[in-house]
């Protein structure tokens, strides 16, 4: 069963789906049923490690060819984040006045659920606790060739959003045969599937496992698919995975955070 | 399933000031010891650099990372280069701080090693080498957290590694492109740092590489020692579970 974190009458519950019949609703582990919107949604689980992938579709490759030094046979490109740069569904991320290119990334997030250290491919999967959406916002006036993607660009306040589902492994058929869009203001600006993943997801628990132990709730970003485009402040952007979730954000201006 | 985080290794330290404990995060400044960028001489500005650092240059230590003082870090037959840092512990939120008034969000110091492995190629800079810097226990930290009010200037301290008993290293924490008040400063203008938070300075360049067997530890004056036997890693051909 799908669950989500949400903070409601002063304190943190998980909570499950509800149908309100006219309204999406959630119950919450206690019992009380609520509106979709009377809750704050928080990241669906305790976020770990993030670990991050960069250019892990092909077509997406192919987009920033013109930019890049990297082909696909290259090694995984793995960059770390730190937990304050994580939201939940229904959150702002900010904008910074004067910026030229923000934009969204649509990527399946794995969450990991037991420990795994040199793992192979095939006992792979069996360390997955289930999946989440992630939408992994990048401003790329702000990078650099050193280390990139320079974290200014990659792991900012509010930059990475979770949610709104924690999805288990057992519900999920397929993860590598899933469709994902991401729609701004109601127009699909982004797809792909899934199954055009450089590095699979069992590639990358057996890369990752082999120099990091990867730990319960740490959560493998798994890259984005072509179709990455600027977003504006007010914009609204949806990133969907089918059978994941449907995640939803704002952006908003510098005005809100007193800058 | 339970999906809380495991313990970090990194509560081990004491901390005998507000927040009392780590979080958790640490996040290492890079290349920001002046000589580290002066060795790179012109290839700074060649490709795929093409030019040198705007903004701090940064990398996020995983928690498989941290370690404590004691404890023992796995090292492949290269071995691993040493990285003596001063470690600049957060004491009150820090988000968009001026230098002038950085220090006064530092609850203390601490003594950190940010252990990597020798990344092959020409341009060991370009690409995050997270195969080479966040492995398992890389960065210890000192078991003391000391007040800040305790350290006189934080960006003159003198710092010194020995492997094996033997001075391999003797330098200081100066000479940096932001020394603490304006990393915190550049670091907080698009993360907010909170209290437990752990930036480390930087290291200095040319530091000793160290082999498995060896023991490594570094000494910041005024702040403390931290010592970790480096082993050789499993090997774990065949093992997998």
């Amino acid at each position: 069963m799908k669950t989500a974190r949400v903070a409601y009458a002063g304190a943190i519950h998980t909570a499950f789906e509800h149908d309100l019949g006219s309204a999406k609703g959630l119950r919450l582990a206690d019992g009380r049923v609520v509106a979709e919107d009377q809750v704050v949604w928080l990241p669906p689980f305790e976020v770990g490690s993030v670990i991050a992938l960069g250019l892990n579709y092909a077509d997406h490759l192919k987009e920033l060819s013109k930019e890049l030094t990297v082909t696909s046979k290259d090694e995984p490109l793995v960059f770390l984040k730190t937990p304050g740069a994580v939201i939940g569904h229904r959150g702002q991320t900010r904008r910074p006045r004067g910026v030229a290119f923000m934009h969204y990334e649509c990527e399946l997030a794995v969450v990991i659920g037991r420990t795994a250290r040199h793992v192979a491919r095939a006992d792979a999967m069996a360390h997955v606790a289930g999946y989440t959406v992630c939408n992994d916002y990048a401003i790329r006036d702000y990078l650099e060739n050193w280390y990139r993607p320079n974290l200014r660009v990659k792991n900012r306040d509010g930059g990475t959003v979770l949610g709104p589902w924690f999805v288990p492994a057992e519900d999920v058929a397929d993860p590598h045969a899933l469709g994902l869009r991401t729609l701004v203001n109601g127009q699909v600006t982004q797809q792909g599937t899934t199954a055009h993943m450089v590095n699979d997801i069992p590639a990358l628990i057996e890369y990752l496992s082999a120099f990091m132990t990867l730990q319960a709730g740490d959560v493998i970003l798994t890259g984005t698919p072509e179709g990455v485009v600027n977003v504006n402040e007010g914009d609204e952007v949806v990133t969907e995975i089918d059978g994941i979730g449907r995640l939803v954000n704002t952006i908003v201006g510098d005005d809100l955070f007193g800058r | 399933m339970n999906l809380s985080p495991l313990p970090l290794s990194a509560p081990r330290v004491r901390v005998d000031v507000p927040p009392w404990r780590l979080s958790g995060v640490v996040v290492s400044a890079l290349l920001n010891h002046r000589l580290q960028l002066a060795a790179l001489g012109d290839a700074a500005l060649r490709a795929p650099y093409k030019a040198l650092p705007n903004a701090p240059v940064l990398a996020v230590q995983p928690r498989n990372a941290l370690a404590a003082d004691g404890d023992e870090v796995p090292a492949g037959t290269d071995g691993l280069d040493v990285g003596a840092t001063l470690g600049i512990v957060i004491g009150r939120v820090a988000c968009r701080v001026p230098a002038a008034e950085a220090l006064a969000h530092v609850a203390g110091y601490l003594v950190a090693n940010d252990l990597s492995a020798p990344i092959p190629g020409d341009t060991p800079h370009y690409r995050p080498g997270a195969r080479f810097k966040v492995r398992d226990r890389s960065c210890p930290l000192g078991s003391v957290v000391v007040p800040a009010g305790a350290v006189a200037d934080p960006d003159a301290l003198a710092v010194r590694v020995w492997i094996d008993g033997a001075l391999a290293q003797a330098t200081d924490t100066g000479e940096r492109v932001r020394g603490v008040a304006q990393l915190i400063a550049d670091v907080s203008e698009f993360m907010t740092l909170n209290p437990g938070d752990v930036l480390l300075l930087g290291v200095s360049h040319g530091g000793p590489r160290a082999l498995a067997g060896q023991t490594v530890s570094v000494e910041i004056d005024g702040v403390g020692r931290l010592t970790n036997r480096l082993v050789q890693e499993a090997d774990h051909e065949g093992s997998a579970a």
